[in-house]
């Protein structure tokens, strides 16, 4: 609490001094103060006052995040399958999960809906609902994990990843396929290419054999069952298989960018 | 020279003060402290995200200030915690330290010595020894710090260990082991850091050695 009171300067409101101060920004750097703790280092600086613990404390945590994300990578087996289940297992009712109410969540009209296929790939078409529904189909019953630890056996219908990747000549020795989403605040996730190649990554257009609910994603969801939930995007708009790290709404927040099961 | 050495100093018949805790045990026993104390506080902050009980803890005892904090400082300290909890499970092996200090333990004794505990009449005196309700305690804990680390792994990579996850009995399981493995360490903890304040000679032990 001290630290927090240390943030007040007498006669300036706080909340004008951020305002100001995120103002002159530009967008991706606006983004990162907000997103880190590192605001409350930046601010507590401008007040002159020596917080070079909580500074160091993050970059460690944020370091040692970066070293967990390379130790996923190395013992991420690309033939072990995520456990299956019987359909008498799934989870009813599978519960809906995001940062906004069920209420807020995209309405998206699939006959105007259009996947954008971006960066490394020799056909960059985009791809209509119907041309996608064409695409040979199969069926996982998995487990879903959330980050927050809670889960839930559900049953996903889709393409697999990997085939929609060679139809399409993307480049998959490139490091990622990054996902755009049509939620509020627009959200998008990077998914690495180990994952993406894997057997059981879907491109997802059932849920329980019924075309995918608004409530989990439609027209279009990620199923990556060997992925924590928040790495599993819905309403996708697009796809780019790039080099890049782009960053994720919610990896750029501090949750682990692996985030591996 | 062999004069020399006839006047040498006695160093070596000097009676050197025994050591109760030696140095590897005390330097383990404090990063040990650190780990565990991050990894149930930050514990307790991913608990709150989806309680698997009807309760919270307190924010006022959580690390981390929010799921994605508190989900760093865990996999930061795991770390810390398992590799820790690897040089004291060699050590221990390797010196025979477990064998001579946690072995025998038996049911006659852990009821006689639970008995003078509670009485009153246990003897501190020989702080090298343990009486049998600390060979148990001390060798239980040990089983706990390592079933705490498995069922961790069990719910962190479900996918790539999903045998170790299949032996707690799937990932829901392993979630409540992960639970109840924390509150034994914490009960542990409580009477464990009250008995060393009761006999404060043991906790000198664990800090200067003797």
């Amino acid at each position: 609490m001290g630290r927090l009171r240390s943030l007040l300067i007498p006669g300036v409101d706080k909340q004008l001094l951020v305002r100001d101060a995120t103002k002159v920004m530009p967008d991706l750097a606006r983004r990162r103060f907000i997103a880190g703790g590192a605001s409350l280092g930046a601010l507590t600086l401008l007040t002159g006052c020596d917080v070079t613990d909580s500074f160091s404390a993050e970059q460690m945590l944020t370091q040692i995040s970066k070293f967990n994300d390379g130790v996923q990578a190395a013992i991420f087996n690309p033939n072990a399958l995520a456990p299956t289940y019987p359909e008498s297992a799934i989870t009813k009712p599978f519960p809906f999960n995001a940062y906004y109410a069920l209420d807020d969540a995209p309405t998206i009209d699939g006959k105007e809906w259009k996947l954008e296929v971006r960066g490394l790939v020799d056909n960059k078409k985009s791809w209509t609902l119907e041309e996608l529904y064409q695409l040979p189909q199969v069926k996982q019953v998995t487990r879903h994990i959330c980050v927050e630890g809670w889960s839930a056996v559900g049953s996903w219908t889709g393409t697999p990843l990997r085939d929609f990747l060679k139809l399409v000549g993307a480049d998959t020795r490139a490091k990622y396929c990054w996902f755009q989403c049509a939620d509020v605040d627009g959200y998008n996730s990077p998914l690495d290419m180990a994952s993406a190649l894997h057997p059981q990554t879907q491109m997802t257009f059932k849920f329980g054999d019924e075309i995918l609910p608004r409530a989990y994603g439609y027209p279009m969801k990620i199923r990556v069952p060997t992925k924590l939930g928040f790495k599993n995007p819905k309403y996708v708009i697009s796809m780019e298989v790039t080099n890049d790290y782009k960053g994720g709404f919610w990896e750029d927040q501090g949750y682990n960018s692996f985030s591996g099961i | 020279m062999s004069s020399l050495a006839v006047d040498d100093p006695p160093a070596a018949t000097a009676t050197p003060a025994k050591v109760i805790q030696p140095a590897w045990v005390r330097t383990v026993h404090w990063i040990n402290a650190v780990a565990m104390i991050l990894m149930i506080m930050s514990g307790w902050q991913i608990y709150n995200a989806s309680p698997l009980f009807d309760f919270k803890f307190s924010k006022t005892i959580t690390l981390g200030g929010w799921l994605g904090g508190a989900l760093l400082w865990h996999f930061a300290a795991m770390w810390l915690l398992m590799i820790n909890g690897l040089v004291y499970l060699s050590l221990g092996l390797a010196t025979g330290r477990f064998r001579k200090k946690l072995l025998p333990i038996t049911p006659e004794g852990v009821l006689s010595d639970a008995k003078a505990a509670l009485t009153g009449r246990l003897s501190h005196a020989d702080l090298t020894r343990y009486n049998y309700v600390q060979k148990l305690l001390y060798a239980g804990i040990i089983a706990v710090g390592i079933l705490v680390v498995l069922s961790g792994l069990a719910i962190w990579k479900p996918v790539q260990l999903q045998y170790l996850t299949a032996l707690f009995g799937g990932y829901e399981a392993a979630r409540y082991v992960h639970f109840f493995c924390m509150a034994a360490i914490v009960a542990f903890l409580i009477v464990h850091v009250a008995l060393a304040v009761l006999v404060p000679k043991s906790l000198r032990a664990m800090i200067i050695g003797r």
